[in-house]
């Protein structure tokens, strides 16, 4: 099965110019997605991730810019290039779609979510008013929101976080995007919500063969959705692989590292690992790889020198000098 | 009825609390018969810490597991029940009592960066209690104590002089637990310490955490909203849910053999990082959401998403009973345990 790809990330870089100096928070970050695939890209915070799904969609914020790379959506340049502006405009809520990690802000608090989801569908679909109100009605019901009729005239702080989660996808899935990217969904959602509405993911993206980017700081969240995993660290992409090879056999230490720290359900341990240290000042960055300072693996050749992001085995892609594996 | 341990620990318990209820106003409805309304935050929820152990509180948002542990330090009016610490009945402690009884519980906050004043330094920062108590005259004074209280936490000793700005998110967390210290406490509220931090540090802050227990006595009360840190920490567990305790029994009871449907549910929905189990469990995904705590209706605050509801469930609220050795449950329909974590 050789699906097309959809998307291309080439080399995007993406700088914050702030008045304590320049936070260099993406650095060179490539990956390509086919159509209907699901990828993680799994990171702390400051790992680059958000800024990353940002960018693709010509969201980067001030005091940020892309200063290097593009986005290319089905060969068309979404970042430089004539016309670049114009194309994003027309597919950034139409074929690649978003949800955020707030559903409180998300959502404009003076309109009802009838009204936010028609929006949507009058503007990209040209649907009449009547047509997108029928439309965001089926849209509510796929996404699992019970009494959908009257929810249509309700404004979102009568919502519980949960359900305004579930709001925000239907106005995401409303013109029948190709990408979902989801910075997040379930982050400031419990346990027994974010269970709800990571499946209500699993499940849309199985129906609609839809491709989605699920950005997330947990690896528990990725294994139940994602077909992929990146693994970012310090603004930079350090290893990517299929769900059922990382977990099991991570390459990169600072994947391992992670996979360690994240305490387990399932698996009492003595004592919880962590990984000594704290990421990386993005502002100042030192020469050789960024985890060198906190890598058990290190030798004076990582202190010095870069890694780059070297094909390792089928669909696998590692940046580390001294790989595991 | 012995609420801690087993039925054969006869140690005194550090901290007792026995049918703690706090209600928040919460304004009034109707114009001409204005009906007093409340948020039912905690309603008579009883448990026991004995010393140098560690109770995890995990409940979901709302579930009034913060306000539980303001109140047992009483920061948080009490509405009706009693808080026995160190043998002593605190509940209407006040004045110069109080802040005598302050020495001895400590709270340490859940967001590292909100909780540490900017424009203190790290010595002033931890001086400060010692300096309120009287325990030391002076800022400078404090020096040598604090500076042992920062060793102590896993600080480099030039931290003294620096400010908050100049750490990241787990140090901070370090420097907070090191203010907790200074006054020596018997017990510490631990609420959410390691939430706001990443995955790559939340253990270093817990096994610090573990090693202070084990070295100098300390009881915790560790409140979080995530089963898989608590489970490493606590010796005992209670489950909240919209303000009722719903489970409290010893740690691998409440993982391996839970009793309420409620914590059967809660740990099927924490994901575990590993797609071959993951993809694989037999998850119990729980409709709808927790009812409304201003006035609540009667009956089990879970009816309305239990999937073995009855019908007496909507009309009487389940009291916490003994189903099994040290394992207390309030449920009226399941008195045998569930499914646990490894079975799943």
């Amino acid at each position: 099965m050789t699906a097309e790809t959809i998307l291309e990330v080439n080399n995007l870089t993406v700088d914050f110019f702030t008045r304590r100096g320049t936070v260099h928070a993406v650095r060179d970050v490539s990956f390509t997605m086919k159509r209907g695939e699901t990828l993680g890209i799994v990171g702390e915070s400051g790992s680059g991730k958000s800024v990353t799904a940002q960018a693709i969609l010509g969201l980067t914020e001030l005091p940020g810019k892309v200063t290097g790379g593009d986005v290319l959506w089905k060969g068309q340049s979404l970042l430089t290039g004539p016309g670049a502006a114009g194309t994003i405009e027309r597919i950034r809520g139409k074929e690649i779609a978003m949800v955020f990690q707030d559903p409180m802000t998300s959502l404009n608090p003076v309109y009802t979510v009838g009204m936010q989801i028609s929006e949507v569908l009058t503007r990209h679909m040209e649907l009449s008013k009547k047509d997108a109100r029928a439309r965001a009605l089926d849209l509510l019901q796929m996404v699992g929101i019970s009494n959908p009729v009257a929810r249509l005239d309700q404004y979102p702080f009568e919502m519980s976080g949960g359900m305004r989660q579930r709001v925000l996808i239907a106005a995401a899935l409303a013109c029948e995007p190709e990408l979902l990217i989801a910075d997040e969904p379930t982050t400031a959602l419990d346990v027994t919500i974010q269970a709800q509405i990571l499946d209500l993911i699993a499940e849309l993206q199985e129906r609609l063969h839809i491709g989605v980017i699920l950005i997330t700081h947990d690896l528990g969240v990725v294994a139940g959705v994602c077909d992929r995993v990146a693994v970012m660290y310090g603004g930079k992409l350090v290893e990517e692989a299929a769900a059922a090879e990382i977990y099991p056999r991570p390459f990169h230490p600072y994947t391992e590292g992670l996979l360690r720290s994240t305490p387990r359900l399932d698996i009492v341990e003595e004592r919880l690992e962590s990984i000594p240290g704290a990421p990386p000042d993005l502002r100042d960055i030192l020469p050789g790889c960024s985890y060198a300072e906190r890598c058990p693996e290190k030798t004076a050749h990582c202190l010095s020198n870069v890694p780059v992001l070297e094909q390792r085995g089928e669909g696998r892609r590692v940046a580390c000098w001294n790989p595991r594996g | 009825m012995s609420l801690a341990g087993t039925p054969a620990d006869d140690r005194q318990p550090l901290l007792d609390v026995r049918n703690l209820t706090v209600r928040f106003p919460a304004g009034s409805s109707g114009f001409f018969k204005p009906e007093k309304k409340f948020v039912h935050a905690v309603e008579d929820v009883s448990f026991q810490i004995m010393p140098g152990e560690t109770l995890g509180l995990v409940g979901e948002s709302g579930s009034g597991k913060t306000t539980t542990g303001r109140a047992v330090l009483r920061s948080n009016p009490i509405t009706s029940g009693t808080v026995t610490f160190d043998g002593r009945d605190i509940t209407k402690l006040e004045g110069k009592e109080l802040r005598q009884l302050r020495r001895d519980m400590q709270l340490v906050f859940q967001d590292p960066y909100a909780s540490l004043n900017p424009r203190m330094s790290v010595l002033e920062i931890v001086a400060e209690p010692l300096v309120v108590h009287g325990i030391a005259k002076s800022t400078e004074d404090a020096k040598p104590k604090v500076a042992e209280l920062l060793q102590r936490c896993g600080l480099p000793v030039d931290a003294l002089t620096r400010y908050p700005h100049a750490f990241s998110g787990g140090q901070r967390q370090r420097i907070g637990i090191a203010r907790a210290l200074a006054l020596q406490p018997k017990f510490i509220v631990a609420d959410e310490p390691v939430s706001a931090l990443d995955v790559s540090v939340r253990a270093q802050v817990v096994n610090l955490l573990q090693e202070l227990q084990r070295d100098l006595g300390i009881s915790y009360l560790f409140i979080a909203h995530d089963l898989s840190v608590v489970r490493h920490i606590s010796h005992r567990i209670g489950i909240l849910y919209s303000g009722h305790m719903v489970e409290y029994a010893p740690v691998d009871n409440v993982y391996e053999s839970p009793i309420h449907p409620y914590t059967e549910a809660l740990l099927s929905s924490v994901p575990i990082p590993d797609p071959a189990i993951q993809r694989g469990r037999s998850r119990i995904v729980l409709q709808g959401e927790i009812p409304n705590p201003i006035n609540p209706p009667p009956g089990c605050r879970f009816a309305s998403r239990c999937p073995i509801v009855e019908d007496r469930c909507r009309h009487e609220t389940p009291k916490l009973e003994e189903k099994a050795p040290g394992h207390f449950v309030a449920c009226f329909v399941r008195s045998s345990a569930g499914v646990g974590v490894a079975a799943r």
